[in-house]
């Protein structure tokens, strides 16, 4: 059997079990609390995992370690601000929003203040830092889907997104969030044992000496010394002083972003306290803490044992540089078989990955067109929770069907800066909306409209004038140049100008509410008129 | 200012507790100068990787180099951090949250 039959079964026997998950979650599935929040009845530890399985996307598996596998050192920054970030979420926003909120980011920013404008702010941009992600997620499942199984014809690539547009529908619309965190948890633990396994062959194979696993991987990269620091890839030599502010740029939205993305934030509801919360990020931590420790030997490992000509030469990004890797050190270690085998399972890993995450997606966005925008900007909170999920499950299907066009569309594009994109959009606009409204008695509507609009435009605007859009061989646009804007990461500048925007849009304007926001606060740090779990 | 004069809620009644004012003292003196300082920390290990590379090179043994354990670094002051808050939360935060939230559960069945 070949390694991309022995795959695809494997991968079919995921999706059998996911769906089989997913249908029984749905008996369970009869209210909004159930749809939006898994019932609040997750314990902190499957929280945790399932925060691991939203956050370890295909992008940190199979791009870090390849980044890894390239460009040595410069890899391992990427997951060390994916890392780091997690501290934001738990010090000020996981416990903090599962006491004030109810089932979106919106709930929070939109408590003291007139909810119509801020949920409509709240609502775009959720949903813009959902389907940057989900495309960035849904071009790569196509890419992947050709380098993995060899399918390379238009028509095949398509297909696969289709099929995996079709799938994460299914488990949204049927699962919801119960189903959806289901699935999130078997991925999580899947894709942990996928890449300890490897990791400790790797590791075997040099006699657990990292010393001589880094010094393997500087001589196997073709790259010397260089390998192990910084410098490769971001902030190189050529690129200038440019090149060093933008790795800054890119740490600031890293670090900033992961608190203010949807679908992670959405993650803190389906607890039923507070305290479980807290658990569940700690969780989150260790599981992905080790992840990153795992992808750094994974990347040096296939440097070591494949080589930077031979990654390279697969695919130019090194996505492709884990499963080479279980390849060769599954046939060093077991002979041939062991290596078809290992690369079968990675492969088939990385396919549950991607679907898992894009999953968690789709909810996150539904449920805040359906919650935010639906029921209380266009109905002004006039709908049945009947009604309310029935939006949610059509809203599923559309953004599903948009995210199938939008990837079949953007094949073949280097769409991989949209997933630091969605990290820039969620640092500048959703984090300074939702520390100001936890933390600022004076803050106010038009802080909230400001800091969500400001940091939005601000980073979507650079980023169109920036080198990834125009101006260079590598842009979304190669023969055009409009790019005044030096910087591929948008970061440093629109995170301060989001906080800006809310600070000077709340001076501006009279209105506030002190006591709602005594009510906030009392309630996001006791717990005070929290919402309960469900009981059925 | 849309309020005026008006009876005091029954959150601006807890709010303006003692037991509260401290149970935020607490939070707050605790979260933000630690957050003020994994994020310094994090920044002067970006700052060092874009402009000390000759000592981000540095050997320290066999292969591995100040890069490597700053980078590895970063991870212990993360996991140390979490731990380290959940101890403290489960010290000092827990006990006073439930205090004032059982004192508003009387309150309101009294009521």
């Amino acid at each position: 059997m070949s390694h991309q039959t022995l795959s695809t079964l494997l991968f079919l026997v995921f999706v059998a079990a996911t769906l089989g998950i997913t249908f029984w979650a749905s008996r369970n599935t009869k209210d909004a609390a159930d749809f939006y929040a898994g019932g609040r009845s997750f314990s902190g530890v499957q929280n945790g995992l399932a925060i691991g399985g939203d956050y370890m996307s295909a992008a940190s598996f199979l791009g870090i370690a390849g980044i890894i596998a390239l460009s040595g050192y410069d890899g391992f920054l990427y997951s060390i601000g994916f890392l780091v970030a997690w501290l934001v979420a738990l010090l000020l926003v996981a416990e903090l929003m599962r006491n004030s909120g109810k089932y979106t980011m919106a709930d929070v920013l939109a408590f003291r203040m007139s909810p119509r404008p801020v949920r409509t702010a709240a609502g775009v941009s959720t949903i813009t830092v959902s389907i940057f992600y989900l495309l960035a997620q849904m071009v790569g499942a196509g890419a992947l889907v050709g380098l993995l199984l060899g399918v390379t014809s238009p028509t095949g690539k398509a297909l696969t997104i289709v099929g995996v547009g079709l799938l994460m529908v299914i488990y949204v619309v049927v699962g919801g969030m119960k189903g959806t965190t289901w699935v999130q948890i078997v991925k999580a633990v899947l894709l942990m044992t996928g890449a300890a396994l490897v990791t400790l062959l790797v590791l075997g194979r040099y006699g657990f000496n990292v010393s001589g696993l880094l010094g393997a991987a500087a001589t196997g990269s073709g790259k010397g010394d260089a390998f192990l620091i910084p410098g490769l890839k971001y902030g190189t030599a050529a690129q200038g002083l440019a090149g060093k502010i933008d790795l800054i740029s890119l740490g600031l939205a890293l670090v900033l972003g992961t608190a203010g993305l949807p679908h992670i934030l959405i993650r803190f509801y389906t607890v039923p306290t507070a305290k479980e919360a807290r658990k569940s990020v700690l969780w989150g931590i260790g599981i992905i803490g080790v992840f990153y420790l795992l992808t750094l030997v994974l990347g040096f490992g296939a440097a070591a044992m494949v080589g930077g000509k031979a990654i390279a030469g697969q695919d130019k990004a090194g996505n492709t540089a884990a499963p080479q890797l279980a390849e060769a050190v599954g046939r060093a270690v077991f002979g041939e078989v062991g290596g078809t085998i290992l690369l079968a399972v990675i492969a088939a890993v990385a396919f549950a990955t991607i679907l898992a995450v894009v999953a968690g997606l789709t909810l996150a966005s539904s449920s805040s067109f359906a919650h935010d925008l639906y029921a209380h900007v266009f109905k002004r909170g006039q709908v049945t929770e009947g009604e309310e999920i029935l939006v949610a499950r059509i809203s599923a299907f559309v953004i599903g069907a948009v995210a199938i066009g939008l990837g079949i569309l953007a094949q073949g594009q280097n769409v991989a800066f949209l997933v630091s994109l969605a990290f820039a959009v969620a640092a500048s606009a959703n984090l300074p909306a939702i520390l100001y409204s936890l933390f600022w008695r004076r803050f106010n509507t038009a802080g909230a409209v400001s800091a969500i609009y400001g940091g939005l435009l601000s980073a979507l605007i650079l980023v169109v004038f920036s080198p990834v859009v125009s101006g260079s061989a590598t842009s979304l646009f190669p023969d055009a140049n409009f790019a005044w804007f030096p910087l591929s990461n948008p970061g440093i500048v629109s995170i301060p100008l989001g906080f800006l925007a809310g600070y000077v849009g709340a001076r501006l304007s009279k209105e506030y509410n002190p006591a709602k926001y005594a009510e906030i606060e009392v309630r996001s740090l006791t717990g005070i008129g929290a919402e309960q779990a469900v009981r059925h | 200012m849309t309020a005026g004069r008006h009876e005091p809620s029954v959150y601006e009644r807890i709010e303006a507790e003692e037991n509260f004012q401290e149970l935020r003292r607490r939070f707050r003196s605790w979260a933000f100068p630690m957050t003020a300082a994994f994020f310094a920390w994090y920044l002067l290990y970006v700052v060092l990787s874009g402009w000390a590379r000759d000592f981000m090179g540095v050997k320290l043994f066999g292969n591995v180099n100040v890069a490597l354990v700053l980078g590895l670094l970063q991870f212990v002051s993360t996991f140390w951090i979490a731990w380290a808050y959940s101890r403290y939360a489960e010290r000092r935060l827990d006990p006073l949250a439930e205090e004032i939230r059982n004192g508003a559960e009387a309150e309101r069945k009294s009521a």
